[in-house]
């Protein structure tokens, strides 16, 4: 099935296939982000700007800000979960735990 | 590009929805096809319905706009009775019960727990009472605002509810406006103490005195592109335009029209009037209302009243409508504190009782989450004064009780970062037993919003919260930062971000120590406001340090994380939504 992907409810979630999936207000460990200049920007998300599928990656610009050092700003492509099933459109977000590299290239597709 | 959601309105918007929502409530929850979920629960809202967040799938928030907060004679026990029947949910909120109404700050009522099954039996039961949620939610013209005792104020120099009842009438179901670029906010006041809160909305009307043919007209002038939300706060501004009365809807269809046609649909973030004023400026902004939205000479502005604003200014003289206060016709209102504007259903049917018995019946909303009774004769005041639901919904409150407002939160919204009115209701008990009032203060505002959307008003507190995360011993907590002396009259100010990611426990020691610094070192007389406005950036964050003290915080974990955040077993996997309409769970279909 064709993944459907869009923001809901003024950013605050992430709909995949029609399931609010990923939410805001989450801490995400970035490594080198253009956020701030903290070697590891612990990064509160406040609000996805935009989305999009990179097959069966799910991504996200996200606006929020880094709790460390207060600086606020949005992301590049960062990969919030993937589609693990095509079939049936399951989804498995990432490991909120990790470290993650947000990516400037763009994705094959816009949500 | 058009947004995916003007995609959807294209398709289907506004008033032919009520077709389609009360066919699924028919058919139950399931018939909702699951590929179409995000398209109609976008749609609902226009019916005054939010799907309530991941977690509490197949209920919903309900939304009842009541124009200038006014509930006519017997409405307030209809809306007791819809919350009893229907707004019960699968667990009790400690605080407020099973059963409980929401006062909002745009003098509307929520309510929570509602299902998709029982919205046409809902829908009846209020528009037999004159009551409904058509545009509550949704991107057209939402619930009038103004000032709470329209008519009934001795400040007044015109009587605003008749113009917010015509714009009401006018402009609800109106094929013309049902579909904007985004919500559309709208206030009319009359008297010259500036409760309206004009200054935060996308249209304001202002009582205004202009020379017509040589005689003085009070009117209205008028004020575009106010909005707190998205980090992005902004005053109304002066278009330069002053109305009669007669016109105030010519201006509300030029408006609104001129929103319509040059709004932006390709970027919700940025589709407020409010930037597009600051696109265009409000001179341009006047000069394409004149030439493509109106067909008469507009005036320019007359003599406002604003020097004259006392309502929120921060010297104490008229922070809320909480009180006794005599009406013009001799009759006496008395406005209630509603701590965090939520009642539980059985007071919310006991004042409805009160207000048949002492007044009029009729109740009034404020934008501070209050309630009003109104046409209360003097001589059945003290009876009423005397009755024991005044003792929890107070006529003269503890400060930190008066002050205290607070949004949704977590417990059921989407967009909140923390559990907010729980919280709000332990600081303002912890403040009220432990922290002294700095001498001569009256009422204090502290407002809490989960978000940057800013529904609980936090720009315009003297003590503004909004929620955040941080690290606490390693650990993500719930947490604040802190804005300070914000507010409104003649000279509106929003609050400076001071201290930020507090963590959520140590908010009421960071309060304590304030406030002895501000008793301390103020200058006599000095109001808070004035205190903070005085003080640099630097000086400000040296005024006070958050600290650990015995208040309890059961809420620092992540809430959004959980089903229910005051559940015993929260996490999201015990959650028993999606139910059908009789709540019972609905299993997952087998494969």
């Amino acid at each position: 099935m064709t993944t459907a992907v869009h923001q809901l409810d003024d950013g605050a979630w992430i709909s995949v296939n029609d399931s609010r999936e990923v939410n805001v207000s989450n801490l995400w460990l970035l490594a080198e982000s253009d956020v701030c200049g903290c070697e590891l920007v612990d990064f509160l998300a406040e609000g996805f700007v935009d989305v999009g599928v990179d097959h069966p990656n799910i991504q996200a610009k996200v606006a929020g800000q880094c709790i460390s050092c207060g600086q606020s700003g949005v992301t590049d492509w960062l990969t919030v979960g993937r589609v693990i099933d095509p079939e049936t459109g399951e989804f498995s977000g990432v490991e909120l735990s990790s470290v993650h590299l947000p990516s400037k290239s763009t994705q094959r597709s816009r949500g | 590009m058009p947004t995916k959601v003007e995609n959807w309105k294209d398709e289907l918007y506004g008033n032919e929805i009520r077709e389609h929502l009360f066919e699924f409530a028919e058919q139950g929850w399931d018939a909702i096809p699951d590929d179409e979920h995000d398209a109609w629960f976008e749609r609902f809202k226009w019916w005054g319905l939010y799907h309530q967040r991941k977690g509490q799938e197949s209920y919903f928030m309900m939304r009842i706009g009541t124009p200038n907060g006014v509930l006519e004679p017997g409405q307030l026990e209809v809306v007791a009775e819809v919350a009893d029947e229907f707004a019960r949910g699968p667990e009790e909120n400690p605080e407020f019960g099973e059963a409980y109404c929401d006062w909002t700050t745009r003098q509307s009522i929520q309510l929570h727990w509602i299902k998709l099954e029982d919205i046409p039996a809902i829908f009846e039961k209020l528009e037999s009472a004159g009551l409904d949620t058509q545009q509550a939610c949704g991107d057209s013209w939402r619930n009038i605002v103004g000032c709470p005792v329209a008519g009934k104020d001795e400040h007044e120099h015109i009587d605003a509810w008749p113009i917010a009842e015509e714009l009401h009438e006018t402009f609800k179901g109106n094929d013309d406006y049902v579909n904007l670029p985004r919500k559309w906010k709208v206030s009319v006041t009359g008297c010259d103490e500036g409760c309206g809160q004009g200054d935060i909305n996308d249209l304001a009307y202002e009582p205004a005195v202009k020379e017509i043919d040589g005689e003085e007209v009070v009117g209205f002038n008028i004020r575009v592109g106010g909005g707190l939300s998205r980090k992005e706060p902004r005053m109304a501004r002066d278009l330069d335009v002053w109305v009669p009365p007669e016109q105030a809807a010519d201006i509300g269809h030029g408006m609104s029209a001129l929103f319509r046609e040059y709004g932006d649909r390709d970027d919700r973030f940025n589709a407020r009037i409010k930037f597009l004023v600051d696109e265009w400026g409000t001179e341009k902004m006047r000069d394409v209302l004149q030439e493509e939205f109106v067909d008469f000479e507009l005036h320019s502005a007359g003599e406002d009243m604003r020097d004259q604003y006392t309502y929120n200014a921060g010297n104490g003289e008229h922070g809320d409508h909480v009180g006794v206060h005599e009406q013009p016709d001799g009759n006496y209102y008395v406005g209630l504190n509603v701590l965090v504007g939520r009642m539980g259903v059985e007071d919310t049917y006991e004042l409805a009782d009160l207000a048949n018995e002492y007044g009029s019946g009729e109740v009034r909303l404020t934008q501070r989450q209050n309630i009003i009774v109104t046409d209360i004769p003097e001589s059945e005041l003290d009876a009423f004064l005397d009755e024991p639901l005044l003792e929890t919904y107070e006529p003269d409150p503890h400060p930190f009780m008066r002050g205290s407002i607070a949004c949704t939160g977590t417990e059921f919204c989407s967009l909140s970062i923390v559990e907010t009115k729980n919280r709000q209701v332990r600081y303002a008990r912890w403040l009220k037993d432990n922290v002294d009032v700095p001498s001569g203060v009256q009422d204090f505002h502290i407002h809490l919003s989960g978000c940057t959307a800013s529904c609980a008003q936090p720009q315009i507190a003297d003590i503004s919260l909004r929620g955040m995360k941080t690290r606490k011993d390693g650990e993500p907590v719930e947490a604040l930062d802190i804005g300070l002396g914000g507010g409104l009259g003649e000279n509106p100010h929003f609050a400076d971000w001071i201290e930020m990611r507090v963590p959520a426990d140590e908010v009421p020691g960071y309060i304590e120590n304030l406030l002895a610094t501000y008793e301390d070192e103020r200058a006599e007389g000095q109001t808070f406001r004035e205190f903070i406005a005085e003080r640099d950036e630097e000086t400000l964050q040296e005024l006070a340090d958050p600290k650990e003290t015995d208040y309890e915080d059961p809420y620092m974990h992540n809430t959004k994380m959980t089903w229910y955040p005051y559940a015993e077993d929260d996490d999201m996997a015990d959650s028993p939504a999606p139910t059908d309409g009789e709540g019972k769970p609905i299993a997952p279909a087998d494969d």
